[in-house]
């Protein structure tokens, strides 16, 4: 079963401005699927259209096999958004937020209160249902947002840049519920700008760049188009020059950290092994960026860092 | 269309809506209600005892049913401007959009809560007037029906404002060069028996003066003009201004890019 069918979707806006150019994506049931890309590329227009806030130039969407153009309550009624701006009545009590959009999508009060107290609880914002929104904070509001969205709990949920500004343990911690949510079997959209995020959480992957869809794969089949990754070695004696080694790019950072790049085929016993010989002793190893984010800037900068990779 | 759905989310914004009239009752219910004293105080009792009886009435009694319509029709579509603007403004509009809430009950929930404000400030401008004058109900029906129906036209007419505004000044555009001076010259005041032939003849074009004059025979019994144009009248807009709202949710107007 699919949970969101697409087929050469187009938006012009009323500016001009050709925000989506034909895309077509699908994402099955019980998915955990990322949509990325860069600003202004046409990730927020997609989910707007795919919610109703945006309406659509041409093309096809397809909610759980509910069409928005001939059956869009049922589509809907399958749908929860976390959206990238906060949209609450901010002198709305936290409670009263969560059981009005239960209200809106045909939930009886009582049932609402009993799944307010639940979710709230589960993104620990019970203790403050009574207050103003108003009154939360920024990673607060994002909490709510998550609760909001669920209390009709959906099939599909679509969550765009739920942690942007929130700071990491509260980040974490929602990519825990949002883990046990999918496992739940919630089907989960989600479109971030920590591409760790989306390594973390997500089995399928989207790019959207100018409005078309570059990438479109399982996140493990993205990443093994990886051809080569970047390493930031701490060294137990800091060097004055970038060593020689012998298959291996290096560099030294002004920090004395040296950058080793690492083709996809290599293994890292062969860089240890060189490292060793050469008498080069190193205490700690990183990636210099998230796995994601070279392919994604490779993709979108069109450096062709991956093989492959226009796919639809 | 899901009934049961759009049942709750209907009961669920007159909830809300009346929920917000009384959480901000100073700014919704007091303020009709001083204006509306000193309406009574002014023109009632001051200016009142001077001008005499008007068509068979003394003057504060000919002026209550006015000033009621005026409180409910003007208070019925401040608060359908006010709250459907401000969720767009504020963009929680879109709690109700993404929802399988049809948007006929979007309309009909939004109205029903600036009809039920309407409802609280004129009976609390009722209970005013009557530490001034005595007021006998001579048809309770048409008083009724004729409240509940002028204030959904305007609560309509809030509605198709808030759809349109983009700045909080649009909101009080209307209200102030377009609402306030149909009121004044409906008939609140005067009877339009005092005017010239020509401007008793403008004044037909005012639909504010049907919706006073239906009101005001409801309670006295007397009018300027046919209860039954004020009905048909009234019951053409209500049908036109909710067909006209339903369009514009319908095609997204001031919501959807």
């Amino acid at each position: 079963m699919r949970a969101l069918s697409i087929q050469n979707l187009t938006k012009i806006y009323a500016n001009g401005a050709e925000a989506l150019k034909g895309i077509d994506f699908n994402v099955e049931a019980g998915d955990f699927y990322a949509l990325l890309g860069p600003n202004g590329a046409g990730k927020t227009t997609a989910i707007g259209i795919m919610t109703s806030l945006v309406n659509k130039t041409s093309g096809t969407v397809k909610i759980f096999g509910h069409d928005i153009d001939t059956d869009l309550e049922s589509a809907k009624a399958c749908i929860g958004l976390v959206p990238q701006e906060l949209n609450m009545n901010l002198f709305d009590s936290v409670l009263n937020v969560v059981v009005n959009q239960a209200g809106y999508y045909g939930i009886d009060r009582r049932t609402a209160l009993q799944r307010a107290e639940k979710y709230l609880s589960e993104l620990r914002l019970w203790d403050r249902k009574d207050d103003s929104v108003r009154n939360l904070s920024g990673g607060m509001k994002r909490r709510l947002m998550i609760a909001r969205a669920l209390i009709h709990e959906p099939k599909l949920l679509i969550l765009d840049e739920p942690t942007a500004g929130v700071d990491i343990e509260i980040r974490r911690s929602m990519w825990d519920f949002l883990r046990r949510t999918n496992e739940a079997g919630t089907t989960i959209i989600l479109t971030t700008h920590y591409l760790e995020e989306a390594e973390n959480l997500c089995r399928h992957v989207a790019i959207i760049d100018e409005g078309r869809i570059i990438e479109d794969a399982k996140m493990s089949t993205v990443l093994r188009k990886l051809q080569r990754e970047i390493f930031v070695l701490s060294l137990r004696d800091p060097l004055t020059e970038a060593p020689i080694l012998p298959g291996f790019e290096t560099s030294l950072r002004n920090d004395g950290e040296l950058e080793v790049v690492l083709d996809a085929k290599v293994d890292l016993n062969s860089l240890f092994d060189v490292l060793t010989r050469a008498g080069i002793s190193v205490v700690s190893l990183r990636n210099k960026a998230n796995r994601l984010e070279e392919l994604f800037m490779g993709l979108v900068e069109g450096k062709h860092q991956v093989s492959g990779g226009q796919g639809g | 269309m899901d009934i049961r759905v759009n049942w709750i989310g209907f009961k669920t914004l007159v909830r809300k809506e009346i929920l917000r009239v009384v959480r901000i009752w100073v700014q919704t219910i007091v303020p009709p209600a001083i204006t509306m004293t000193l309406y009574f105080i002014i023109f009632g009792n001051l200016i009142g005892r001077r001008i005499g009886m008007m068509d068979g009435f003394d003057y504060m009694q000919y002026i209550a049913p006015g000033l009621i319509m005026m409180s409910v029709i003007t208070n019925s579509y401040g608060n359908v401007v006010s709250s459907f603007f401000g969720a767009k403004f504020g963009k929680h509009v879109e709690e109700m959009i993404v929802s399988p809430m049809s948007n006929a009950t979007i309309i009909i929930g939004h109205v029903a809560g600036g009809v039920m404000r309407g409802l609280m400030v004129g009976g609390l401008v009722t209970i005013i007037a009557l530490g001034f004058t005595n007021l006998h109900v001579a048809h309770p029906l048409i008083t009724f029906s004729m409240v509940i129906l002028a204030s959904t036209v305007f609560a309509l007419l809030g509605f198709v404002n808030a759809v349109f505004a983009k700045k909080f000044d649009d909101i009080s555009i209307i209200p102030t060069f377009v609402l306030t001076p149909l009121t004044y010259l409906g008939g609140v005041f005067y009877s339009i028996s005092l005017l010239p032939e020509f401007w008793q003849k403008v004044s037909l074009g005012n639909p504010i003066l049907y919706m006073v004059n239906a009101f005001r025979y409801g309670i006295l019994g007397v009018s300027d003009i046919s209860i039954g144009w004020a009905y048909l009248i009234v019951a053409v807009f209500v049908a036109g201004l909710f067909a006209l709202n339903l369009m514009l949710l319908n095609r997204g107007v001031g919501i959807r890019e």
